[in-house]
């Protein structure tokens, strides 16, 4: 029995979106299966928490969507990184791992 | 940037929301399907796949849901939905709307109209740039007893050179009460006497007013002597001269004197708050004599009224430097026993006067009426909301926040409010045109009174206010209604639970008290005037009295016997017409306004270092109280030998004889005079007059022969005693006798007498009719609201009721039971209101007569007025109870 996919740290959705389409874009399901895979299946996203981040990112000019034939002849809404959002993502991973970096010494602290 | 698109994406899936739709429905299809693609290709069959998926991601509809409703654009689509909801609703009870709507219009529209007058009189700035820094500078005469009395011509002088605090200060003359300042025009068509204001060259510049064409008067038109020169105004321009801008250097005959027109003022120009304003001519002060002047000046800078009066008090003793040695010690004595002191008061309060008291009362009642007008609406709110208590449970069971729901109600209060305030803005400009109607026509300002901006914003503010009000009462207890109770309490229900009419019960309480209130001030405002109106003011049937002045120019007449001569002829004329039992002509009319003050000597009772307090004057031609209708109290009146030859007589009312000699004919055959060395007998005294209208003392008068007064002669006040009074064919008969001596001579202040004693209690009974409107809305909407209240409990209680007849409860005691709740009710707000009436009804004090605001009988009698009026509004629902049929009864609901 795997384990139970883990919630997401709150407000750390919207960076993974943008570090998925930073490496190619592409349509909301392909995000949440990068998201799966690179995660080894921790995160599992929920499909109205996934359209509802998509939505705000697309409305704060970071992700740009825009409607595209699929592999198989279906239509499809493709999103890539705009150069705001890809400062966005540059600030948001700095600013993450300082805080990880941070909370870790708390944490191995004796 | 990112704000803007936002916006834009929001616009365009409000106004484009089925494809906005349709491209999420394919979005998430596409994903759906995508997924589900994957779990097929591991051999899943299609159907388990699109079950799985649904499990794993959650449904379909609910992602959509909560994407949809994250966005701004969803709560504005939520408004509008409830919006339309609320229309429906009230569209649904057409009963309720009604009233709801007209109760609020007739309390917004009346709350609208009463601040417009507020505004246009109180509020609104005066039309002079910088209008805060202009003061009128008058001076009081404490040794006189005399207070706000204007200025001589040297006080302007010495004002004008040696000033600290004014930047300039221009004398005016505008002429007193019914006397008003005018010239005869001729030679532009028929004669006509056109209202003047003679100005110094500083006035208008003061008023920061330039004129239209030519130029404003400078201090070379002051000079005795210069060419006589006037300004017009734009109205006189337009109307006699068509807008002719070649005017200027035109002459025109005034008073029989060609005067030069130099000036136009511009349409926008009125002086202070006088009205028909023709013509504008130099003031001359070096020609003037005497405290008739009236004074405003423009404050430097930065200064405050204090430091300007202090100036003037510093001011005033330099008067007696450049006056000639013998007059000195004079001048000197009158400074000090005067006790002369500056009399400053803004310009905007100068020309308010008192009336800021009675409108801020009124618009305070007025506001009551809003009130209860609120707490009726919100009692119906009350009634209906109870009545949809069960859909609000299904809203509530179905996943509507309490907080969407409350704002739902809410929203309808407001849809309410607004459409009751459009109408009552609507009702306003009609009550307007009423208000301003019902004002005393001395209300100063009364054509600046509007509806403006200020105004529209005020109503918008209070129909908000007035919504959330009364919408808030509901979602407080409502909204939050839980499912379970509110689902089971619309079954059949035990008897209506107490804590459902609490609300209602306290709004009913709330408007009784405040009625009472509202009903307390009218009474006591009925009782002020009834005291008024018993008050004999001297004179008797004054509506059978016509008054009229005539203007005879001066050029015209150069000697004072040639005038005496030519009013005598006039007033020959005016006794041959028919019908005129008695007529006269003096140079003022009691209650005119126009009557002198000034020091009177007795013989014998000079005290040295005290002056005389001043006393009321009038000039008079023998047979005026005969005209009058003032009877004697001792003595004789004066003859035409007295009044020809200047006898050295004079007359005297009844409590002046009486302060200084006890015994009205103790009186006669004493000295008194105008100067310190009395010589006049006194051969009559006569009743007291309330010259100042019968709420005030009646002041001490004098009556000297006319040709005592010289200046009084060319503007005589003629009185006419006849049952015709009033009449257009008696006054058309008395011009006609006016211009058989005449045919020049125009007339003015055309009054009876009983006009002039009306306009004394003017200000009295406008608030006694506006009160009294105020009180009986406030009654009616009370008494409906009751009526409403018990009317509900009777229908709610009719279960109850059925099985107390069953238990052979009789007709009376049901109708004692809902009588009684009534009685409960109005007696707790009656108990209310009379302790804020208490408190505040001293607020009305100042404008009180005969009667203390604590008046035990207007308490009572409003009262026992108001009790029996609740008994009647809960009287009607008593009976619908009492004819309960218990079987009908117990199978209701």
């Amino acid at each position: 029995m795997p384990e139970k996919p883990s919630d997401l740290v709150q407000g750390t959705l919207d960076m993974l979106i943008l570090k998925t389409l930073a490496l190619e874009p592409t349509h909301g399901y392909g995000i949440s299966v990068r998201i799966e895979q690179m995660s080894k299946g921790v995160f599992r996203l929920n499909a109205g928490s996934l359209f509802l981040a998509i939505q705000r990112l697309e409305r704060d000019g970071l992700i740009d969507g825009e409607w595209k034939p699929t592999e198989n002849n279906r239509r499809a809404r493709y999103y890539t990184l705009t150069a705001k959002g890809r400062k966005r993502l540059n600030n948001e991973t700095r600013e993450w791992g300082r805080q990880v970096a941070a909370i870790g010494r708390i944490l191995e602290a004796s | 940037m990112s704000l803007f698109r936002n916006f834009a994406t929001g616009l365009r899936s409000l106004f484009r929301k089925n494809q906005v739709d349709r491209e999420l429905d394919e979005e998430l299809g596409a994903y759906m399907e995508m997924e589900a693609a994957e779990k097929m290709r591991q051999g899943v069959s299609r159907k388990d796949a699109l079950r799985e998926v649904r499990l794993e991601r959650g449904s379909l509809e609910v992602a959509k849901e909560l994407v949809r409703s994250s966005s701004w654009e969803s709560v504005v689509e939520n408004c509008w939905r409830d919006l339309r909801f609320a229309a429906r609703m009230l569209r649904k009870s057409p009963g309720f709307t009604t009233v709801a709507v007209l109760t609020l219009a007739l309390g917004i529209g009346a709350t609208t109209a009463m601040f417009s007058v507020v505004d246009g009189v109180l509020l609104r700035p005066l039309p002079y740039p910088h209008q805060e820094r202009l003061v009128e500078v008058g001076l009081d005469l404490p040794g006189i007893n005399q207070f706000n009395w204007p200025l001589r011509p040297p006080d302007y002088f010495t004002f004008r050179e040696q000033s600290r605090t004014f930047e300039d200060i221009g004398l005016y003359f505008t002429g007193f009460g019914a006397a008003v300042n005018s010239v005869n025009v001729t030679g532009l068509g028929r004669p006509e006497n056109v209202r003047a204001l003679g100005v110094t060259d500083g006035v208008l510049p003061i008023l920061g007013v330039t004129p239209l064409l030519g130029r404003s008067f400078t201090r070379a038109d002051d000079e005795p002597g210069s060419s006589d020169t006037v300004m017009i105004t734009y109205g006189y321009w337009r109307s006699k001269f068509g807008g002719d801008s070649s005017v200027i250097g035109k002459t025109i005959d005034l008073d029989d004197k060609p005067s030069t027109i130099i000036g136009v003022l511009p349409q926008s120009f009125r002086f202070l708050d006088m009205t028909n304003l023709g013509i504008l001519l130099p003031l001359r002060p070096r020609t003037q004599r005497g405290y008739n002047y009236f004074a405003v000046a423009r404050l430097k800078p930065g200064v405050t009224l204090a430091e300007a009066s202090a100036d003037v008090a510093r001011m005033l003793p330099m008067e007696v430097q450049g006056v000639p040695a013998a007059e000195v010690q004079l001048g000197l004595k009158w400074l000090k026993e005067s006790r002369i002191a500056p009399n400053l008061q803004p310009l905007k309060q100068y020309i308010i006067g008192d009336v800021d008291k009675v409108l801020w009362i009124l618009m305070g009642g007025i506001g009551l009426v809003l009130l209860i007008a609120c707490a009726n609406v919100a009692n119906l709110l009350l009634v209906k909301v109870e009545g949809r208590q069960q859909e609000l449970a299904i809203r509530a069971a179905l996943g509507g926040s309490p907080a969407r729901i409350a704002g739902g109600l809410l929203l309808e209060s407001l849809v309410l409010a607004v459409i009751g305030g459009a109408l009552g803005l609507l009702f306003a400009y009609g009550a307007l045109r009423v208000l301003i109607a019902l004002a005393p026509s001395d209300l100063p300002r009364l054509n600046d009174i509007g509806i403006d901006g200020l105004v529209l914003l005020f109503t918008l503010g209070v129909t908000m206010v007035a919504g959330l009000l009364f919408g808030s009462m509901l979602p407080l207890r409502y909204a939050g209604v839980g499912v379970g109770t509110g689902l089971r309490e619309t079954g059949r229900s035990v008897s209506a639970s107490r804590e459902r009419h609490r609300a209602r019960n306290a709004l009913v309480v709330i408007q009784v008290g405040l009625a009472l209130v509202l009903l307390v001030s009218s009474g006591l405002m009925i009782r002020t005037f009834h005291a008024l109106i018993h008050v004999q003011p001297g004179f008797t049937e004054p509506a059978q009295v016509q008054t009229f002045r005539v203007h005879i120019p001066p050029a015209m007449v150069k000697a004072p016997e040639r005038l005496v001569r030519m009013d005598q002829a006039i007033l020959d004329h005016i006794e041959a017409i028919p019908g005129v039992s008695s007529a006269d002509f003096s140079q003022a009319v009691p209650m005119d306004a126009s009557a002198d003050s000034g020091p009177l000597f007795v013989k014998d009772r000079i005290l040295p270092g005290q002056l005389s307090p001043a006393r009321r004057f009038f000039w008079i031609s023998p047979s005026f109280f005969r005209t009058m209708g003032i009877p004697f109290v001792a003595g004789r009146d004066l003859t035409w030998d007295d009044v020809l030859n200047n006898r050295p007589v004079a007359i005297v009312s009844e409590n002046l004889a009486r302060e200084y000699w006890h015994d009205p004919s103790d009186a006669l055959g004493k000295q008194i005079g105008r100067g310190p060395k009395p010589d006049r007998q006194i051969v009559g005294v006569v009743v007291d007059v309330y010259n100042d209208g019968t709420s005030q003392k009646a002041p001490a008068a004098v009556y000297w022969p006319l040709t005592d007064a010289v200046f009084s002669l060319g503007q005589p006040a003629f009185a006419i005693r006849s049952g015709r009074a009033g009449s257009q064919s008696f006054m058309s008969e008395v011009r006609q006798a006016v211009w058989s001596v005449d045919p020049e001579l125009p007339l003015s202040a055309v009054h009876t007498l009983d006009y002039y004693y009306r306009k004394s209690t003017a200000s009295v009974s406008f608030m006694l009719v506006m009160l009294s409107l105020a009180g009986g809305m406030a009654l009616l909407l009370g008494a409906i609201g009751l009526y409403g209240v018990i009317a509900y409990s009777v229908s709610q209680r009719t279960h109850e009721i059925g099985i107390r007849m069953a238990l052979g409860g009789q007709g009376e005691d049901i109708l004692r039971l809902i009588l009684g709740q009534g009685a409960m009710l109005a007696l707790i707000g009656v108990a209310i209101g009379i302790a804020a009436a208490f408190g505040l009804s001293r607020f009305l004090s100042s404008l009180l007569y005969g009667v203390k605001p604590t008046d035990p009988l207007t308490f009572l009698g409003v009262t026992i007025m108001l009790v029996l009026v609740t008994q009647l509004a809960c009287y009607i629902p008593a009976r619908r109870a009492m004819r309960v049929d218990p079987m009908v009864a117990l199978r209701y609901e």
